[in-house]
């Protein structure tokens, strides 16, 4: 064989070796054992796939709430400062200013579920029981006036709480923009006038002033 | 001389308060070297600088290298207001300091929901299960023997200019634009990952969640996954910073920041969306009519100009003057940048420079003779799809003002007589 011939074959077997793009098992990783999954595998889908065992009533929430969840939500889930609003915000959704709340926008209640139980109280994630979650979400549900007061909230009847504002959710429909035909994008005398409509220094918010709390990023 | 001021979080009042005391023309947040600064004629010819005459510091002063001292202004901000708490809030690129299409690690923007987790990579673990053959667990040994692969993307933040909705707010593309960044990543692909523990046949999404406090988690459609996501654990060639998800992160090329899920511990396999917090009551954008849409993942084609803008005035006067700035699309590559001066009454081609890779920045310039008379800038970029950045005007048509995410609209930077640079709207 040349030498040249060698060598391509070198390359060759080289950038198969190099690529090994869809091989499937390289035998890494180990097994993860039942106890293990189960004590990681904390999430929720509106299905109830996930929901563990447990309840809570509106009563035994609303202690809790006031308790571990009310110096930043408020006491009626109002809101401090900017922590976000967890109660009221019906009608909103068109206005100027939308409240979205558990009751007024969220579509699932197995969202609060998962979120609570991964990650509140704010820097003390994981600290509340199934129980505890149940029952905060319950005493949520009342304040948003969608359970009475003498609501429990279990495994069994949480996936028949529906969230009023479920049916409003729409899948992405972009591009939903004036397509333009590139050819004929205009370059040259394209408009007669460009007049200034709205200035930023009139708000005058950079970067830090806090009169201005409308526009967060949420 | 640099016109600075140490804090990272001004308001601009005080800034206006420090130019009027200077005596020069400057907008909010840091201000580059300009020719306006005085020079100390002890530096220039016919003299000769202290620094031509006598030893600088040996090596290993630094063992970690840093930026100049002249350059301590170009960094990170943030705008107070905007969050309850610093652990759960954002801060900005500053844009206008760079050049080239890589972001410095130091300066990728932040946004964290519960703070920076410190992760010991020693003790990380990431966790594959739910509909899997073979639930598994891996180190971060493991992780970096898959075959790796190196690739550059921009990662911009959903609600990038959403402060910008309703109109003109915000003076300086770090913060009407900085919620972006773009690295070189040094990964693994994801569907290797996903194959070494064999998907089920109903296995359609995944669920990515994060190991700091917020846990975060997010739906990922499955096709998505085995097409072009990775998990990062090196950006730049360096370890990724702690507050980009050190040891490993999810990289989704494209895609909204937030899916990018930091500190990475656990992908669960479904046959449905999760519906999570972050993709429900956050990252969902709500129309004028009331409805929501929900799973708006793409980051449309996009542009804007960094330089000049509010804080990266005109210095020099008239004469030869060089624009730049950035664009990019979650769909591909960039085509095309058209750049005006007037408002829109006439538009010429920028040129793009550098590398043209498929959802990455592209650096683009265009430079001309300033004659001095006010400027109406703004820049139109347009993909490879033959999708044509819109004006805010027609995102507002469709969307209406409440939607804070995915806004994708033309900026424009009013150049006023003196070199100073504000953010306008325009008829």
């Amino acid at each position: 064989m040349s030498r040249f011939l060698k060598l391509a074959v070198a390359i060759l077997t080289c950038s198969v070796w190099a690529f090994p793009a869809d091989a499937g098992k390289f035998s890494l990783g180990r097994k993860a054992t039942t106890e293990e999954v189960k004590a990681w595998d904390i999430d929720v889908r509106p299905d109830g796939q996930g929901l563990p065992e447990g309840n809570g009533s509106v009563s035994e929430g609303e202690e809790l709430f006031q308790e571990r969840c009310a110096a930043c939500h408020g006491e009626f889930g109002e809101g401090i400062d900017r922590w976000p609003v967890l109660a009221g915000g019906q009608d909103s959704l068109k206005s100027e200013r939308p409240e979205k709340t558990i009751g007024s926008y969220w579509p699932y209640l197995s969202t609060a579920y998962d979120y609570i139980y991964r990650a509140m109280p704010f820097g003390d994630a994981q600290s509340l029981s199934t129980d505890e979650t149940y029952a905060i979400l319950a005493y949520l549900l009342h304040m948003n006036d969608l359970v009475d007061e003498k609501f429990e909230l279990n495994k069994s009847n949480f996936t028949s709480i529906r969230l009023p504002n479920e049916k409003n959710f729409v899948d992405d429909p972009r591009p939903d923009t004036p397509r333009p035909s590139i050819a004929k994008l205009c370059m040259k005398n394209c408009k007669a006038e460009a007049k200034i409509t709205k200035r930023a220094r009139i708000i005058d918010v950079t970067p830090t002033d806090k009169k201005n709390p409308t526009a967060g990023i949420d | 001389m640099v016109q600075s001021t140490n804090n990272s979080s001004v308001s601009r009042r005080d800034l206006l308060k420090a130019a009027a005391a200077s005596g020069g023309a400057l907008a909010a947040g840091s201000i580059s070297v300009s020719a306006a600064a005085e020079s100390n004629k002890e530096n220039l010819p016919p003299n000769v600088a202290d620094w031509s005459t006598s030893l600088g510091e040996g090596v290993d002063t630094n063992p970690y290298g840093k930026p100049s001292e002249f350059e301590k202004d170009v960094v990170r901000r943030s705008v107070r207001w905007l969050t309850a708490s610093t652990e759960s809030s954002v801060n900005f690129t500053p844009l206008h300091e760079l050049d080239g299409i890589i972001t410095p690690n130091g300066l990728c923007f932040e946004r964290h929901h519960s703070g920076v987790a410190e992760v010991n990579p020693t003790d990380h673990r990431l966790m594959i299960n739910g509909l899997v053959e073979k639930p598994l667990i891996f180190t971060m040994e493991d992780i970096m023997r898959f075959p790796r692969t190196n690739k550059i993307f921009f990662l911009e933040c959903a609600a990038n200019s959403g402060m910008e909705w309703r109109g003109a707010q915000l003076n300086g593309c770090q913060f009407t634009q900085g919620m972006i960044h773009c690295v070189q990543y040094t990964g693994v692909r994801l569907k290797y990952i996903l194959e070494e523990a064999g998907l089920k046949t109903n296995a359609k999404w995944l669920m990515p969640e994060g190991g700091d406090s917020a846990g975060m988690n997010r739906s990922v459609p499955l096709a998505k996954a085995l097409d072009d996501c990775l998990l990062a654990f090196k950006m730049n060639g360096e370890a990724l910073r702690p507050e980009q998800g050190y040891p490993l992160r999810l990289v989704v090329p494209g895609w909204e920041g937030n899916m990018w899920v930091k500190w990475l511990r656990r992908i669960e396999v479904g046959d449905m969306p999760w519906h999570t917090r972050e993709e429900t009551s956050k990252y969902t954008d709500l129309m004028e009519n009331g409805k929501s849409r929900r799973f708006t993942w793409v980051m449309d084609c996009k542009s804007v100009i960094t330089n000049p803008s509010p804080q990266a005035p005109i210095n020099h006067g008239k004469g030869h003057t060089v624009l730049t700035g950035l664009a990019w699309s979650g769909q591909g590559t960039v085509d095309r940048v058209d750049i005006t001066l007037d408002g829109g009454k006439n538009w010429h081609a920028a040129r793009i420079d550098g590398p043209r890779l498929p959802k990455a920045l592209h650096r683009f310039y265009y430079e001309f003779d300033w004659d001095g008379s006010p400027l109406l800038l703004q820049s139109r970029a347009v993909d490879s799809t033959g999708y044509v950045q819109p004006t805010k005007d027609e995102l507002r048509t469709v969307r209406g003002t409440n939607s804070i995410y995915h806004n994708n609209g033309i900026q424009t930077w009013h150049v006023l007589k003196n070199g100073e640079v504000e953010n306008v709207e325009i008829s």
